[in-house]
């Protein structure tokens, strides 16, 4: 890029101002309350908005020249990709099976991000927090953009990508990713702020978007590595804006500091539970490894999450009381996830398969302590199965999480043998946590969480057969009904990825533009 | 002290960055991922526009660092002439 910088009259911080809070005004035909219904009932008090400080001081015209830089950018990337037959140089085909999860798991998420933010802004009666919330939205719009348009490039020549807005509204495990955002979005705006602005952005979002990005980039997709990059480079701004918004409310009223601690150990541990399938994808579907799941925890929640709690404890926050949990399952998790969803994996929009012995090498060097011992013996068994024509299919439908919607596959803490398991009853019905934390957000609000969609529950009272199914006919066969309502084709979009469609395609094709025949 | 990073795509433009980075920060580490360097520094860490703009051989505006960011982490100073990342811990 060769820009020239002309020479300015006024310094980055005056022309912040002038941009930004000069552009706002009071209200004088209608009350202030009226106008901003939303920004006390949650409890937060705010003496003073004059207090925001926006760290990036990106005006609204820079931000627009930079955006759009970037956007030329990746769209000049995307089109050479899809031109020159990029998908092609992936490692294999089954690297593709991480990025129909990013498709149909994440890129909605982007979308309701979008809508949470625009939600927030308007919500807000401060204006540095309003500009820097608008900008968000718009950002988050243009990553569901991005995405979808990166990705199509795939749906024309794979399965399981041509229905992703459809499938993120009924197929069960993206009921973790919706319920999340919908619980998120349902809350009052500072609530929204915490859980996304601060406890999503800032501790969690680094760990897909820059080591599952870097891997993407090892495999040879550069559309993902293009709009994955361009994406966190907003969420450089955003996790910033988390922060000051977090310093912005404990400052201005002591009485804040229990509403946003309870906030942050509820949005820590939602998060959590939401990126297991991320520790998946890095363990289990990146062909070429960057690092594992375990190390990428570590650098981005142990180490950068620490250095952030250190410096909020002046203001009397806490490390979320789960961190000792999420220690604890480290160890475990990509490889829980992993073998929950080789099980249901006549159900899934993507395939799966057992990790080759290379894999399962490094696996063992990855995680010396846990995998030889607990999940290897396991995975070979399922393997011989699958070599004596028994490919392993879970056909009864597992419990799920009130809170989470997450099966219950999840270990009690310091026992890896034993799936831990909670209950409550509430107003005569009962509900079914993975684990404490679930359990005590579920009961810090009940009445929200009493409403969940839970897939199976939904599936077992007949909710989710086309319309017009009769589940009285003779033969009726509940699971090829549910996955023709979610609209996937049996056997092509999902089993086994070992000679599936996919796999002989990418083969064939692969073969093809190595010669002229 | 809590170290804070900047991560960086690599490629043409952040060549020069990345250089004067390290340059201007001798306490800085930096770490290779395929497509990306990520710089960890103890307690802080900050880009210098006048740097870059010498090995680059024109005006440099700190904003432009947008275009190629990944992440970062710790509290943030910018001004027209500095941006700095750091940690109060």
């Amino acid at each position: 890029m060769d820009m020239q910088v002309p020479k300015k009259k006024l310094g980055l911080k005056e022309r912040y101002t002038l941009m930004t809070r000069d552009l706002a005004w009071d209200t004088t035909y209608q009350p202030k309350e009226k106008v901003y219904p939303y920004a006390d009932y949650e409890g937060i008090r705010i003496h003073d908005w004059d207090k925001w400080e926006d760290p990036f001081r990106l005006t609204m015209d820079a931000y627009w020249k930079y955006q759009a830089e970037k956007e030329r950018k990746l769209y000049a990337i995307i089109d050479a990709y899809s031109q020159s037959n990029g998908h092609l140089g992936v490692t294999d085909a089954r690297y593709l099976n991480a990025i129909k999860i990013f498709l149909t798991a994440v890129t909605p998420l982007e979308h309701m991000a979008h809508r949470g933010f625009a939600h927030a802004g308007r919500a807000f009666p401060g204006a540095g927090a309003r500009v820097a919330c608008q900008m968000q939205a718009i950002d988050e719009m243009r990553h569901a953009q991005t995405q979808i348009h990166s990705l199509s490039n795939y749906n024309k020549y794979y399965n399981g990508f041509h229905d992703f807005t459809h499938m993120y509204d009924r197929v069960w495990y993206l009921s973790v990713p919706k319920s999340f955002f919908d619980d998120a979005i349902t809350a009052g705006p500072f609530e929204f702020m915490v859980a996304v602005g601060f406890s999503f952005e800032y501790v969690l979002t680094n760990l897909l978007f820059v080591p599952f990005v870097s891997g993407a980039a090892y495999n040879g997709d550069m559309g993902t590595m293009t709009f994955g990059f361009s994406a966190q480079s907003d969420e450089a701004r955003h996790m910033t804006l988390g922060l000051e918004c977090i310093k912005f409310i404990l400052e201005q009223d002591p009485a804040n500091l229990p509403i946003v601690q309870r906030w942050i150990d509820k949005w820590c541990w939602r998060g959590v539970r939401l990126l297991s399938i991320v520790a998946m994808m890095m363990d289990y579907m990146l062909p070429k490894r960057v690092m594992s799941w375990k190390e990428a925890w570590e650098i981005y929640f142990e180490e950068n999450g620490g250095a952030l709690f250190k410096d909020l404890a002046r203001y009397g926050i806490k490390m979320p009381a789960c961190a000792e949990q999420i220690r604890l399952e480290k160890d475990h998790l990509s490889h829980q996830v992993w073998a929950t969803f080789y099980n249901y994996g006549g159900a899934t929009d993507f395939h799966t398969w057992m990790p080759t012995e290379d894999e399962m090498q490094w696996l063992s060097q990855k995680y010396p302590d846990t995998f030889d011992t607990y999940y290897r013996p396991r995975f070979e068994f399922w393997r011989e199965q699958q070599e004596k024509g028994n490919r392993f299919y879970n056909q009864t439908l597992p419990m799920l999480c009130q809170t989470c919607q997450i099966p219950m596959l999840f270990t009690e803490p310091g026992d890896p043998t034993k799936i831990c398991y909670r209950e409550r009853t509430y107003k005569g019905n009962k509900y079914h946590f993975c684990s404490d934390h679930c359990q005590h957000i579920f009961d810090n609000e009940p009445e929200k969480y009493v409403q969940a969609w839970l897939p199976v529950n939904q599936i077992y009272q007949g909710n989710c057969f086309p319309e017009g199914t009769d589940p009285s006919a003779p033969g009726f066969d509940p699971l090829a009904a549910v996955l023709e309502y979610y609209r996937l084709n049996i056997g092509r979009d999902n089993g086994e990825f070992e000679g599936s469609e996919d796999h002989r395609n990418f083969e064939a094709w692969r073969g093809m533009a190595k010669r002229n025949d | 002290m809590s170290r804070v990073f900047i991560a960086l795509q690599t490629n043409d433009d952040t060549r020069p960055i990345i250089e004067s980075i390290l340059a201007d920060n001798p306490h800085a580490v930096p770490v290779e991922s395929p497509a990306m360097i990520k710089i960890d520094a103890e307690g802080h860490l900050t880009v210098k526009r006048e740097s870059i703009s010498e090995l680059i051989g024109r005006d440099f505006d700190l904003q432009e660092l947008h275009t190629h960011l990944i992440s970062l982490s710790g509290h943030i100073d910018e001004s027209d002439d500095e941006f700095t990342l750091y940690w109060d811990n």
